[in-house]
């Protein structure tokens, strides 16, 4: 048991934000343990990204890994199993720290599984231990694990979790600040367009791991992704949206929180059941699985806040929630809240906005 | 197509939780004598999907088998199924499900599932109440089969199946799987059918084998272990505007106009 590995992911040709969390994350336990940290990135093609990687100031002091096959131009479950199976073997990390993307959510617990090990998934903090939180009952109350096996241990971190600072993007995560505070980054960094040029990580070490891997093995045959449906509305420069959850109960209460949102000159969103319902379209989704927003005032009617929905929208600047339940998680995150029956609040808001107006 | 459906009995979802510090198993965990239980709702989904396929095929020897771990409570959950028009079920009774990690519960299904021989293993993408997500998949692990998960459609193909994949932002993906494999459905991909009065005394004719961790010969100490439950702290200070509906409106009104500058 030698460090700490993280694996970062690719995404749209580039490292992806939770990946960089990963990153800090797999440092913060490095200086908690005292372990070296190394981070693979795996593909067909990853000599870009490595040196993407290797150029940005929080990769300082970190090995990176090229896990690289022909095989794994395009991500299947058993090609990144099979290969990071031999990578792991070999390197023999005590910890593995992955982001908790819907990739790795395919991938790792099997993964983990071939070392009879179990992934502690959504992490969203590391206390002294380690011992790793996560949450349960949509996000009501928080457990804390241990990995108690004697096998690496195996974690992924949820976005927004752990703070870094990711170079051509002004804005830190700030949500769920837990402890995560991370290696220090100067304030300076390189743009975007200056992503290769030397950054004085002269320390960051590239190796290429090549494992061995035969397409028999590759038992999944997954096609290009592609979109869905047409994107006609763009929650994602909205100043003001009104987002409605379970709580509306039916179909045809959706205009009364239509004329809300109306009354406020915002735009009208939901959360996934009722997009799963079919009572709003698909492309009104705020949430992982939707559309990200971070508008100037978000008002959430009905939605208990579970974190598929708050990954979505933990960015915007002032939240109202209105909901029956004030324990639902939906609060923690609010600035202002009602707590009481949303169809007695929302025709009483949205008088009290159009009188506000006159 | 003989598929096996793994569901999973959850607490209701408005269910208010209180932390029980003297736990029932080594661990805290929350007062389970306050709650109501349901089907956890990705596995209704995954039933619905089993359902759908069983009847759009044109053998007639298609079968959905419903599997589920947990103590007798859990006997509801599979009659519920049972009465929605699964064929049969399997109760893998223990008291302690939640003395094991997902390794461990993938263990039991894994071995009450083999025997089966099944076509098709499906199941929800995650539960609701411990939100692990990952039962599926080391099941598929464990059995060697196989995996696709965040299914939304799955199509039945000369050869396996043919699926819809969910990825993040709204993207897609369609995936060839060879069968027997084993898939986590995504919510949301089909509608939801309600159990018929028929459905319901139907259900009562049909077959739930009760086995044991013991004779599935499937127990080992578990690796992680949920030391505690606790409540989470706010990360923001939430102003609650309080007074009548119409009081409460008001005041938010003046809050988001003045304090906050958002209208």
């Amino acid at each position: 048991m030698s460090g700490i590995l993280v694996v970062v992911e690719e995404h749209a040709g580039r490292i992806a934000r939770i990946s960089w969390e990963a990153v800090a994350a797999g440092q913060r336990l490095g200086a908690q343990l005292g372990l070296p940290v190394s981070a693979a990135i795996v593909g067909a093609q990853t000599e870009t990204l490595a040196a993407e990687v290797a150029a940005r100031p929080p990769a300082n002091g970190l090995r990176l890994v090229r896990v690289v096959h022909p095989l794994l131009a395009q991500y299947t479950a058993d090609g990144f199993t099979l290969a990071l199976r031999q990578l792991i073997e070999q390197e023999r990390p005590a910890q593995v720290i992955f982001p908790h993307t819907y990739q790795v959510r395919d991938y790792a617990p099997a993964l983990a599984a071939r070392f009879g090990q179990v992934l502690i998934g959504d992490v969203i903090a590391i206390g002294d231990g380690p011992v790793f939180t996560r949450q349960l009952l949509q996000g009501r109350l928080n457990g804390s694990y241990r990995h108690t096996g004697s096998g690496p241990c195996f974690v992924s971190v949820q976005a927004g979790a752990f703070r870094t600072e990711v170079p051509g993007e002004g804005l830190q995560s700030d949500t769920q600040s837990c402890q995560g505070t991370t290696s220090v980054v100067p304030k300076s960094q390189p743009n975007d367009g200056e992503a290769l040029a030397p950054a004085g990580n002269s320390s960051v070490l590239i190796s290429i791991f090549t494992p061995a891997l035969d397409p028999s093995q590759i038992r999944t045959r997954p096609s290009e992704p592609w979109r869905g449906g047409a994107q006609t509305v763009d929650l994602g420069s909205a100043q003001r949206i009104v987002s409605v959850g379970r709580g509306i109960k039916q179909a045809e209460n959706i205009p009364m929180v239509q004329e809300l949102a109306t009354a406020l000159g915002a735009e009208l969103a939901a959360s996934r059941p009722i997009c799963d319902n079919g009572w709003l379209p698909l492309e009104r989704q705020v949430g992982i699985s939707g559309q990200t927003v971070s508008p100037k005032l978000y008002l959430a009617v009905g939605i208990s806040g579970a974190i598929q929905h708050l990954v979505g929208m933990k960015g915007s600047q002032c939240v109202v929630a209105i909901n029956k339940d004030p324990d639902a998680p939906i609060f923690e995150v609010a600035d202002y809240g009602i707590v009481g029956d949303l169809f007695e609040v929302v025709p009483a808001l949205t008088a009290a906005v159009k009188a506000a107006e006159q | 197509m003989r598929i096996v459906v793994a569901i999973k009995q959850v607490p209701e979802r408005d269910a208010q939780v209180r932390i029980d510090a003297a736990g029932k198993w080594p661990n805290t965990w929350i007062v389970e004598s306050d709650l109501q239980f349901a089907m956890n709702e990705p596995d209704a989904y995954a039933l619905e999907e089993a359902l759908q396929l069983k009847e759009k095929s044109a053998a007639a020897d298609g079968e959905v088998i419903v599997v589920s771990a947990g103590p007798e409570r859990v006997g509801a959950a599979i009659r519920e199924a049972l009465a929605k028009g699964a064929d049969r079920g399997i109760h893998i009774v223990c008291d302690d499900p939640g003395a094991r990690d997902a390794l461990g519960v993938a263990r039991l299904l894994a071995a009450a599932i083999q025997p089966e021989s099944p076509d098709l293993i499906l199941t929800g993408l995650q539960s609701e109440d411990l939100g692990l997500g990952q039962t599926g998949v080391i099941v598929a692990e464990l059995l060697g089969l196989p995996h696709a998960t965040l299914i939304l459609h799955v199509e039945k193909t000369a050869t396996g199946v043919t699926v819809k994949r969910e990825l993040e932002e709204g993207w897609f993906q369609t995936v060839e799987l060879p069968t027997p494999a084993v898939l986590t459905i995504q919510s949301g991909g089909n509608k939801l059918r309600y159990a018929t009065l028929m459905g319901i005394k139907r259900a009562k004719t049909r077959e739930v084998r009760r086995l044991t961790a013991a004779e599935l010969g499937a127990d080992a100490a578990p690796v992680v272990v949920l030391e505690r439950v606790s409540l989470p702290q706010k990360q923001k200070s939430t102003h609650i505007l309080s007074g009548t509906a119409k009081e409460a409106a008001a005041a938010l009104v003046e809050k988001l106009k003045f304090e906050a500058g958002v209208l």
